[in-house]
């Protein structure tokens, strides 16, 4: 998108790093870069943030919602805090942003809302159902809302990936499963031309997922996954 | 594990020659200031880009690999004058894919696009323009250097212009580079006004090199024929068009080298045809005409992971420079070693070196001419021949590149480089290398 010459807000927690993937989007080819440093968790700064993000670009044509956490799930399994702060990030957060957005957008008349889940939404599994229940919580919301303002004319992109190789999984061994994020990114970019609904990244993902959820729940149950 | 050599299970970061095979922890880095790691790892730690050199030079047993790959931000660009400034993961694909439809191309570049330009650096990479432009380090305008102290600061030739020196070519060991900033040269299309000629023997090999009068040249040469057929082989010389044309972004590659070819289907006989074929490919004594920069500079990246081809054993790399002075004879030996030993596959280039001074303290080019193969791993047999090819080029006054071998003992290294030890003073106390514990005497060679 740098290429066509789009202009950026960029909002994360860390100056520094934003810094950089403003440079390199101005090098590619951005007409403007603004960045701005906030925790998405406190959801009270969501709106004047969102106002600032319309007011430095002119008006949105796309938000790209890639936050989250994966949590300890054996922590998240003793102690009901770590648990919420898990939901608060990857799910409340997000819910709070999508409804922002979908009611901008939606006035508007035209936009895209696109939303990294999870293949991890798709069926709860003993070894990470906190962040698989943030997910999927996540994806039934995007679902309804999606229902709602696709009539006005804005798409609700549902990005579920699987493995990939970014700081959130940079602790768990590499297997032939993992994609790099440029490849997510073209699956991404290819799945807002088409206007899609929901895309698996790398497409090989609903494959996958159509199997585990096929498991009849008595099998599942007694399965270490 | 220990000096076998071949751990029981696949290490998480293999060299390009899949030999030796050591294990490691590999830690990602994705932002500039990942580095120092908030958590102590407690070993020694070496910065890896894509495992593109060949032999132990981007290994350390039971150490930590910081791979940079992540850090992939271009960070500024200065259409007028051709500055980029990237961080240091950024791979040479990377920089074609932004610069080419801009009108810029790499100042320097080796065979493959899939290296990084922080490995560029610490390599000191060289191309087919060695004799006009030099290393790649010649192009480098400054880097961010970090050491395991936490210490950060800019090199070039101007600030702290001795780690500048000992960076370029110091094979990672002396910091983590984190951005570099260097110059692309201006072209106006994607294609190279190609010419090859076939050449019979050396001398018919230097003779060309000397009328040469190309940007690129650089030789395919046989190294298996033997009599009549010894060291023939192709002249390819290259110059960017300079009518305007295409300049747009090179496509992915589609073929993908699918599994380890067994042992046995390289061999004297299946080497001998694919070396005749090669020769014949080109009909004619001589060929001119336009080609694509994809294919005059990076033919083997059609095919990813083609170093299966050797099997799962893996290769040995071998690439030396010997003085002008000695060059004929002493090339004449080692082409004559290599062809009596029947283990030379069909990936060999030969090229002259030219003068002009490379910046880095430990950078493999000097004046004369350079030979480049590799050998699929046969044991005791492939190993004395690079040791034997080792000794030929100490006799002549020439020396090896670290960033291709695997081989080398102390005695050769120290005699190759006798500034080692001035080197060894800016090795980051952190850092270490398989490589460097090799060639230092602190770690036996691997049979």
């Amino acid at each position: 998108m740098a290429e066509q010459h789009a202009a950026f807000l960029l909002v994360g927690r860390n100056a520094q790093k934003l810094a950089a993937v403003r440079d390199d989007l101005l090098t590619r080819g951005a007409s403007a870069v603004t960045t701005f440093v906030a925790d998405l968790d406190d959801t009270s700064a969501h709106p004047a943030m969102l106002a600032q993000a319309v007011s430095a670009l002119g008006g949105l044509d796309l938000a790209f919602l890639a936050h989250g956490v994966l949590g300890d799930q054996p922590q998240a399994e003793k102690d009901y805090a770590v648990a919420e702060a898990i939901l608060q990030t990857n799910f409340l957060s997000a819910i709070s942003l999508v409804t922002w957005l979908a009611n901008y957008f939606e006035a508007e008349r035209h936009g895209t809302i696109v939303v990294i889940s999870s293949v991890a939404g798709d069926r709860g599994r003993k070894s990470n159902y906190v962040y698989g229940a943030s997910k999927g919580g996540l994806n039934i919301f995007l679902d309804g809302v999606r229902n709602r303002i696709d009539r006005a004319g804005v798409q609700v992109l549902t990005v579920k990936p699987g493995f990939v190789a970014t700081p959130m999984t940079a602790h768990l061994p590499r297997s032939p499963l993992f994609a790099e994020p440029g490849q997510i990114a073209k699956h991404i970019q290819r799945a807002i031309g088409k206007r899609k609904d929901v895309v698996y990244a790398p497409p090989f993902w609903a494959v996958i997922m159509l199997v585990v959820r096929s498991i009849p729940r008595r099998i599942f149950k007694r399965m270490n996954l | 594990m220990g000096n076998s050599g071949t751990p029981a299970s696949t290490p998480r970061f293999e060299s390009w020659g899949r030999y030796p095979r050591l294990q490691a922890d590999v830690v990602p880095l994705h932002w500039t200031g990942d580095f120092p790691l908030q958590h102590a790892p407690g070993t020694m730690q070496l910065p890896v880009g894509l495992g593109r050199s060949y032999g132990d030079v981007c290994l350390l047993e039971n150490g930590t690999l910081l791979q940079t790959a992540g850090m992939d931000r271009l960070l500024h660009f200065d259409p007028a004058t051709g500055m980029l400034r990237c961080e240091a993961g950024v791979t040479l694909q990377q920089i074609l894919d932004f610069a080419v439809p801009r009108g810029y191309f790499l100042p320097v570049t080796p065979g493959t696009k899939y290296v990084t330009v922080g490995g560029a650096v610490a390599n000191d990479i060289h191309g087919k323009n060695h004799h006009v432009a030099g290393t790649f380090g010649r192009h480098v305008i400054r880097f961010e250097l970090v050491r395991s102290d936490g210490t950060r600061f800019v090199c070039s030739p101007i600030e702290n212009p001795s780690w500048f020196a000992a960076t370029i070519g110091g094979m990672g060991l002396t910091g983590l580079i984190t951005w570099v900033e260097i110059h692309l040269r201006p072209i106006v299309s994607r294609k190279i006004e190609y010419r090859g000629d076939k050449f019979h023997g050396i001398d018919e090999f230097f003779a060309l090199s000397q009328s040469a009068t190309s940007e690129y040249t650089v030789a395919w040469i046989d190294c298996v024929s033997t009599g009549r057929n010894f060291a023939r082989g192709i002249f390819m010389q290259g110059d960017h068009s300079e009518t305007a044309g295409p300049l747009t972004k090179s496509k992915e590659p589609k073929l993908t080298f699918p599994f380890n070819l067994p042992e046995f289907a390289l061999n004297r006989f299946s080497m001998a045809a694919f070396n005749s074929l090669y020769f014949h490919k080109q009909l004619s004594r001589q060929k001119i005409g336009p080609v694509d920069y994809e294919s005059f500079f990076y033919p083997l990246d059609a095919v990813l992971h083609w170093n299966r081809m050797y099997g799962k054993q893996g290769l040995l790399q071998f690439q030396n420079v010997l003085p002008h002075e000695s060059g004929r004879e002493g090339m004449i030996q080692i082409l004559k070693a290599i062809t009596k030993s029947g283990l030379a596959s069909f990936l060999a280039v030969i090229k002259f070196f030219g003068d002009v001074p490379s910046v880095g303290m430990m950078s493999f080019p000097k004046p004369g001419p350079m030979l480049a193969l590799d050998f699929p791993i046969r044991r005791e047999v492939s190993f004395d021949l690079v040791d034997r090819l080792a000794r030929i080029t100490l006799d002549h006054g020439g020396r090896m590149y670290s960033a291709k071998d695997a081989r080398m003992t102390p005695e050769q290294f120290q005699a190759f480089y006798p500034q080692w030890q001035e080197f060894a003073r800016y090795v980051d106390p952190g850092f270490d290398s398989a490589f460097w514990q090799r060639v230092t005497g602190r770690r036996p060679l691997v049979g």
